[in-house]
């Protein structure tokens, strides 16, 4: 446990450095980033909180994500703008209008309510089924935002957002989904899930209510990826329903697998490795793009690069980075293995 | 009457392309129990095969059946990528990987080829109708079920009176006996991966008929309809994922008819509820298939 405490400090420690960091360097391109990043971090942890404790590959992440912030989305949008921004919103829907903080926690109560309705069932599904399923979600959540024209504006640009989240707003939330993300993985209800990731057959044995373990676990990461969702759709101002599907599936997962799911220090690493990563590619793509050869026509580069890097990672070390301790845990190992060598 | 033959003939047709996209899947979950994401892109490598070859001159037949050769050795490529050197370690590392690769194929096309539709070269006879009892029916419609009931046939075949398939089917109901009796891991598995990617070949061929065109993200419908008929039939199953691609098709179909103009947009959302609701019901989808638990 004590461990545990010491995984929390050195972790908000990154993301408090990320932070000052940003700010001291005053560069508004790095500062974009960094608020990129602990938006990203958010999201990644929400999913390690099912992913990790679990076992189950879950698609539906995103999906939630959109949720949150469709949902932040129409509570803040100043009712002068809706006429514009949402025509077809429902009448008793215009008036209203919460502060951001407010409708912030609006978005993660709606997407875990959601979850929760929907998931049930398919948290009963062995390993395969259950993976499939998640997908079959994360289309439905997006074919849903794609045509609910009245809430979502349909697969037309929604705009009009009020700019609420900046960096330390960002950071605050990051550190919060940090310790949440570890408490409830020593939690009595983390530790049982753990053991059904470990061995199915050995925790039911022992009484543990799979379904019911996965659930809450599912639940609480849909929780975090609608505060995510709303987070982000404050930084970013304007989106519509295609920012909420499989490319960005996609960039989670990798930031996830990359740094080991098991771990929150692995999904902390894994969010920072792979954001640097993806800014690099991302420049370089623009560059090539620049120059004669290019000529604008150099699209998907970066996935390319990034699917080869996960495939390698899967390869070399199929748990990632940090496969099963904490870096608290690995520091107080190192150090004790130190005090009985002397 | 001629609106009971059209809707007939809609289930068939599209009910025989989902049960080959789902019986390409379940053969390589049946002997491994790991789900190749990268699926879908067989179909469009299929489908970029044939716009690649359109200009060559060559006729349309060689052009399929060089279409079909490609799906099958991107699906040996599949295998030897994302599955061999990852099967024994986890089930999410091969789920990762499988999803990396198939990101990897479908940017690939994107960078090399364009992010925008290329046509596809395509016989007359798919674009011609015909009237049956009545009901006007385009011809493609007729190949499609044509098609499956031969390939399907073909499958039962090779499934049931073959080395080859008897040795398939031993390995996924016990991969270890199997292999003990002397059936050769690696040639199995590279076999089934061939064989869904002939089955991915025919079925991209069909499917892309009916659009014309093919876009770096063709693949993904087919990926979904065959998860979602694999799901609903039962993961390990062949009869099982048959069954569940006719009852998606009928779903489909029957949605289709049904639903007003405003809330057809939600189809995809009703069709994968309904699925939910089956689930509920049978978590292990309508037919179970043996069991089977190692791949290694």
């Amino acid at each position: 446990m004590k461990h545990s405490y010491f995984t929390a400090i050195i972790l908000i420690g990154v993301i408090a450095a990320i932070a000052v960091g940003s700010q001291l360097l005053g560069i508004r391109l790095y500062d974009r980033v960094a608020t990129n990043l602990l938006i990203s971090l958010v999201l990644v942890i929400g999913l390690q909180t099912f992913m990790g404790n679990s076992g189950l590959l879950s698609f539906a992440h995103i999906g939630f994500m959109g949720l949150g912030a469709y949902t932040s989305a129409v509570l803040t949008i100043p009712s002068q703008m809706k006429g514009m921004a949402l025509p077809d919103l429902y009448d008793f829907m215009k008036v209203v209008e919460v502060s951001p903080l407010l409708a912030m926690l609006a978005a993660g109560v709606l997407a875990a309510v959601v979850a929760a309705v929907v998931a049930y069932p398919l948290m009963r599904l062995s390993d395969a089924a259950s993976v499939i399923t998640s997908f079959a979600l994360l289309v439905v959540l997006y074919t849903v935002m794609n045509n609910w024209s009245a809430f979502t504006n349909g697969p037309r640009t929604l705009f009009g957002l009020p700019k609420t989240t900046d960096m330390p707003i960002a950071a605050i939330v990051a550190a919060i989904v940090v310790i949440v993300a570890l408490t409830f993985k020593e939690s009595r209800t983390g530790k049982l899930l753990r053991a059904t990731r470990e061995d199915e057959v050995a925790a039911a044995a022992l009484g543990a209510d799979i379904p019911q373990l996965r659930w809450r676990a599912f639940i609480l990461a849909a929780f975090i990826a609608g505060i995510g969702g709303a987070l982000w759709g404050h930084f970013i101002t304007s989106f519509a329903p295609k920012a909420f599907y499989l490319k960005e599936t996609f960039l989670i997962i990798t930031m996830l697998v990359i740094g080991g799911a098991n771990t929150v220090t692995g999904a902390v690493a894994g969010t920072i490795i792979v954001t640097f990563a993806y800014e690099g590619l991302r420049g370089t793509e623009g560059a090539l793009n620049a120059t004669a050869l290019g000529a604008g026509r150099i699209v998907g580069l970066t996935e390319i690069v990034l699917a080869l890097a996960m495939i390698a990672v899967m390869i070399v070390k199929p748990g990632g980075l940090f496969p099963n301790r904490e870096i608290g845990h690995i520091l107080t190992r190192a150090r004790r293995k130190k005090e009985t060598v002397a | 009457m001629a609106f009971a033959i059209q809707f007939v003939i809609d289930v068939l047709s599209l009910g025989g392309a989902y049960a080959l996209m789902a019986l390409g899947l379940v053969i390589i979950y049946g002997i491994l129990r790991l789900v190749n994401f990268a699926y879908g892109e067989l179909i469009m490598v299929a489908g970029y095969t044939m716009f690649l070859a359109s200009g060559s001159g060559l006729p349309w037949i060689v052009m399929a059946v060089l279409a079909v050769g490609m799906a099958i050795l991107f699906g040996i490529i599949t295998d030897y990528a994302a599955f061999r050197p990852v099967r024994a370690k986890s089930v999410t590392a091969v789920l990762i990987t499988s999803f990396a690769f198939s990101n990897l194929l479908q940017n690939a096309a994107l960078l090399f080829i364009s992010p925008r539709p290329r046509n596809v070269p395509l016989p007359d006879i798919f674009s011609q109708t015909v009237s049956i009892g009545g009901a006007i029916t385009p011809v493609r419609n007729l190949i499609t079920i044509a098609a499956s009931l031969v390939l399907l046939a073909g499958v039962a075949f090779l499934m049931r009176r073959t080395t080859l398939g008897i040795a398939m089917r031993a390995a996924a109901t016990n991969f270890t006996m199997a292999r003990m009796l002397g059936v050769p891991a690696n040639l199995i598995i590279s076999s089934a991966f061939a064989l869904s990617g002939f089955l991915a070949g025919v079925v991209g061929i069909l499917w892309i008929g009916r659009i014309g065109t093919v876009v770096p993200g063709i693949g993904l419908e087919p990926l979904l309809v065959a998860f979602i008929a694999t799901v609903i039939g039962g993961m390990r199953s062949l009869p099982g994922a048959v069954v569940g691609g006719f009852l998606l098709a009928l779903i489909d179909t029957t949605l289709n008819y049904t639903l007003s103009q405003d809330l057809l947009k939600f189809r995809d959302a009703f069709t994968f509820s309904l699925v939910i609701l089956i689930l509920l019901w049978r978590p292990d989808g309508l037919i179970k298939g043996p069991a089977s638990g190692q791949r290694t």
